[in-house]
């Protein structure tokens, strides 16, 4: 079979998971909500937290993100899952590629609600022609992500001490992210003045990131995971 | 063509060599008992044998293909069983089953023959797995072997946790498979269980394999087992005991 047809297999197996064990929507999405009241809380300034609304969005999407690549990687190792799948001969690039793709689509359903919460407690407003904008940041971004989260999961799963090594690794590499990122929606959200095509530079580095990602973490999965 | 064909293999762990000259024929269909004290080398044989460790030394085959420049497909063929069974507890019985099947693109068919076999199609399909006895994961994850095609099962320790009735379940479903073609090595410390399931026994020492008295009559024990002996040899062939038989051919 393809890499594509058992990558397909593999996502479809994460987000079953997540639909059985309910921890994205029980844990992570009210972790995430938290995080955004408490920055709300410590800025308290309306004129401040607009300012920096799209900035809090990303981190409180990368805070998140960590809990999501974590369990992504717990249920693999918890009953020797992921070594059964090397040693079944699976293609470790569709191990990758799938866990990617299931970790993006959680990603992807996150930062929505989060955009939401921004409106709602930020009293951020979404102009109609930042919306194009909008959602090519949110989705190159989401690659991204979802392919650092990956790569530095299967790569933090065979270590003792996981829960801190992840975001020591993963924090330093998406810093590109969280800027790019951060710049774009502040223009799709003409924050601070931005005007719409301040951002598509910046989605230009999202997006470069995202295939410098996906393809060295799909080439470096292998070796990663292997013995 | 033997299934497993080594010689003189040799396999290291870091600088150790875990198997140090390892010399195994074993034909399709026998079961057989790797005996010896811990750290012999009968897991390091079963990992050699999956593809999971590189051949260093000597030569080295599993159904045909060279353990040196075919390791990756190697592992697409055999079916590695050790303390964990590598399911998804989250998951359910079927949906585990259906997940490992999925990955050589096994029909619906074969997958329900597999938790057939395993007696997990009814009441368990739909329970998930981390709500499961040991006996009843054990099972599963044979399930998912038979579901994923595996040809040469490597079973380590496949008796431990389980509950005397579900190591008698345990013991037919591998006769059977085994009966319909299947090879299976077992590492094992259970001489007399795994004695009287094995066709053969060797004893693995010191990294080498020694051949033991083969067993005239399949109800006799193996040398160094204590059982009744009276279960070995008895489950004749059982069509589709591993697919539905519409799975030749097919596949990856």
């Amino acid at each position: 079979m393809s890499v594509w047809r058992i990558g397909w297999q593999v996502a479809l197996k994460d987000l079953r998971i997540e639909w059985n064990s309910r921890v994205f929507v029980n844990q992570v999405l009210p972790f995430a909500g938290v995080t955004m009241v408490i920055f709300a809380f410590a800025l308290d300034a309306d004129s401040v937290l607009q300012r920096v609304a799209p900035g809090l969005v990303w981190l409180a999407t990368m805070f998140s993100m960590l809990v999501l690549v974590q369990r992504s990687f717990a249920v693999e190792t918890a009953d020797g899952a992921l070594d059964a799948l090397r040693v079944a001969g699976i293609d470790p690039r569709a191990i990758y590629l799938g866990k990617a793709v299931a970790l993006g689509v959680q990603l992807l359903v996150l930062e929505v609600v989060l955009l939401f919460a921004a409106v709602v407690l930020y009293g951020q407003t979404i102009p109609t022609d930042g919306v194009v904008l909008l959602v090519t940041t949110l989705i190159s971004a989401t690659c991204g992500l979802a392919a650092v989260g990956t790569l530095y999961g299967g790569l933090a799963a065979g270590f003792t001490g996981r829960e801190t090594l992840l975001p020591l690794l993963t924090f330093p590499a998406v810093a590109p992210v969280l800027i790019g990122a951060t710049r774009a929606v502040e223009a799709a959200l003409g924050t601070a003045g931005a005007v719409v095509s301040d951002g598509w530079p910046w989605v230009g580095l999202l997006a470069v990131f995202a295939v410098a990602f996906g393809v060295g973490g799909a080439l470096a999965f292998g070796p990663l995971i292997d013995e | 063509m033997s299934v497993v064909e080594l010689d003189e293999a040799v396999a290291v762990l870091g600088q150790f060599p875990a198997l140090a000259g390892a010399s195994l024929r074993v034909e399709q269909g026998e079961i057989v008992l790797l005996r010896g004290p811990n750290g012999a080398g009968k897991t390091t044989l079963l990992r050699l044998c999956a593809g999971l460790l590189p051949l260093v030394r000597g030569t080295g085959s599993v159904l045909g293909l060279d353990l040196v420049t075919h390791r990756e497909s190697v592992r697409r063929t055999v079916g590695l069983l050790g303390h964990q069974n590598g399911l998804y507890l989250d998951l359910t019985v079927a949906e585990n089953v259906r997940f490992w099947g999925s990955t050589v693109g096994a029909s619906d068919n074969e997958m329900l023959v597999a938790m057939q076999r395993l007696d997990i199609e009814d009441r368990l399909a739909d329970v998930a797995v981390s709500k499961l006895s040991a006996g009843q994961k054990r099972r599963t994850a044979i399930a998912c072997l038979i579901a994923r095609r595996a040809q040469l099962w490597l079973l380590d320790e496949p008796h431990a946790g389980l509950d005397a009735s579900a190591r008698d379940h345990l013991d037919e479903t591998l006769r059977q498979a085994s009966a319909a073609g299947a090879t299976i090595l077992v590492a094992s410390h259970e001489l007399e269980r795994a004695g009287n399931l094995a066709t053969r026994s060797v004893e693995v020492v010191a990294g080498r394999v020694h051949e033991l008295p083969s067993r005239t009559d399949p109800g006799e024990a193996v040398p160094g087992a204590q059982g009744t002996g009276d279960q070995a040899g008895q489950a004749g062939p059982v069509p589709g005991a591993l697919g539905t038989g519409d799975q030749a051919g097919s596949g990856e």
